[in-house]
């Protein structure tokens, strides 16, 4: 994907975005939100709060019902939506990997559908190994055969293949144990400093998303609540926000928790 | 004599049934495979067809064998030959299990799988080569099971219409009332549906490992 650069600094955004499911159900009603260039935005909600909707709409699975959704200064309407994908990273839960397919196949998926010569693959994957910590020893290996946080990693490689400005993550870290989560929001955090990608990041852990995020936008029925930085998100004087922060202050632990968003 | 003995002093005329056995249950079964996989596929993509093409396949396989190669008699060059009626029944008989396991493997591949590889710009045909079709391959393999194993039995009613294979035995044993030349049919048929079965279930079974892993 090649920067707009008349798109003032603006990765993604979107314009008076509604989305109903069928009919009646509104899932995201009028959101106005901005993402800049190469700061991570988490969206922070409980479950059902749209969060997971709102990434879906920005890599086209979902197309909003009124308004519209810039992705580098274009309507995601006007993007042809299999090239529009291949220039966004995209992380899930679970990391969703293809279990017939070992870490190296999983890895060099974008890479592959978009035609590059095998060794360049083939490199490619080595590095990628390397940067989110895997031995390349593993890259034979099928998913079966690897840990949760491995999986996750493979998953997180798997999204940097084709080098995307964009990453989109869904609950990335949300089935990990605890230690093998805070490892991985750690390296999360390294490698953020130094790939600068534009990330939008879903999670419903208030801990995860005032470590990992340069804002906060929360989330709730569909709405945008509001959307500030770490800092201004704690000082709040917004109810809904008080609300949130004082729910995670009454529980003396999050850890382990699976978020349904 | 005994059914041993028989099978023993005509065993070139056994070997010959069981070829025409095999080849009406060998051909019948791959013009099956070739209608009934895309079928399952086009109904997985059309879900408004997915109604009307199981439910036909559903009601040919209420038709009684018999009757159904008596229905086909009529049809143009198929009803001049005893041995192409007999490949088109038993073809229609092995349509339902591929149609339906080829659609219920589909629909069963991990739906976070399917997301991640659309969610990465993956096209529908890449998905359905490279993700759906290896994914669901066990439980299509199980479809291609249970139709060979059940073309085996039926073809012994193909004799009725004289399309040979190992029914000749059976019906002529009947007629005869000789339970012994009934065995020397219905023993090698027994014998052919349990090496299907078992050949075939290994394949699913290596082949299916992928998908019991897809739904961890």
């Amino acid at each position: 994907m090649s920067a707009d650069l008349s798109s003032n600094g603006l990765a993604i955004e979107f314009r008076n975005v509604s989305y109903s499911f069928g009919a009646g159900t509104e899932l995201i009603s009028d959101l106005n939100l901005q993402v800049r260039r190469t700061e991570t935005l988490v969206l922070l909600g409980r479950s059902g709060s749209g969060k997971t909707t709102t990434l879906k709409l920005i890599n086209a699975l979902a197309s909003p019902t009124s308004g519209e959704i810039l992705v580098e200064g274009r309507p995601t309407t006007q993007w042809d939506p299999i090239r529009l994908r291949r220039g966004i990273g995209y992380v899930i839960q679970d990391a969703g990997l293809f279990p017939h397919f070992t870490v190296e196949r999983n890895v060099a998926l974008v890479p592959k559908i978009e035609n590059w010569p095998s060794d360049r693959i083939h490199k490619r994957v080595t590095e990628l190994l390397q940067v989110v910590g895997l031995d390349a020893n593993l890259a034979s290996r099928y998913p079966r055969e690897l840990s949760g946080g491995q999986r996750q990693r493979v998953g997180v490689a798997r999204a940097l293949a084709a080098d995307p400005p964009i990453l989109l993550m869904d609950e990335p870290f949300g089935a990990l144990d605890p230690i093998t989560r805070a490892e991985l929001q750690r390296e999360f955090l390294a490698l953020q400093k130094r790939l600068e990608k534009t990330v939008v990041f879903v999670t419903h852990d208030l801990r995860e998303a005032l470590l990992l995020g340069t804002r906060i936008a929360l989330m709730e029925a569909g709405k945008l609540v509001a959307a500030l930085s770490p800092e201004e998100f704690v000082n709040s004087s917004d109810p809904m926000v008080k609300k949130y922060l004082d729910a995670f202050g009454s529980l003396p632990t999050n850890n382990g928790t699976r978020g349904l968003a | 004599m005994n059914v041993f003995q028989f099978i023993a002093q005509n065993y070139t005329e056994l070997l010959d049934h069981t070829f025409e056995h095999l080849r009406m249950v060998g051909i019948s079964t791959l013009l099956a495979v070739m209608v009934g996989i895309p079928l399952g596929i086009l109904v997985t993509r059309w879900p408004a067809l997915d109604k009307p093409v199981l439910g036909t396949a559903n009601v040919i396989q209420t038709i009684p064998g018999l009757a159904l190669f008596g229905f086909l008699i009529p049809v143009p060059w198929i009803g001049a030959s005893a041995e192409r009626l007999a490949i088109l029944a038993l073809t229609l008989y092995a349509l339902l299990p591929l149609i339906r396991n080829t659609h219920a493997g589909i629909k069963g591949v991990d739906k976070s799988v399917i997301e991640a590889g659309r969610g990465m710009g993956m096209t529908d045909r890449q998905l359905l080569f490279q993700v759906q079709l290896p994914l669901a391959l066990g439980v299509i393999i199980a479809g291609v099971r249970v139709a060979t194993v059940i073309s085996v039995g039926l073809a012994t009613i193909a004799a009725a219409i004289g399309a040979g294979g190992l029914g000749e035995y059976i019906f002529r044993g009947l007629s005869m009332v000789n339970n012994q030349l009934i065995l020397a049919g219905a023993i090698p048929a027994a014998v052919l549906a349990l090496l299907a079965d078992v050949s075939l279930g290994w394949l699913e079974k290596r082949l299916g490992s992928n998908l019991v892993v897809a739904q961890q």
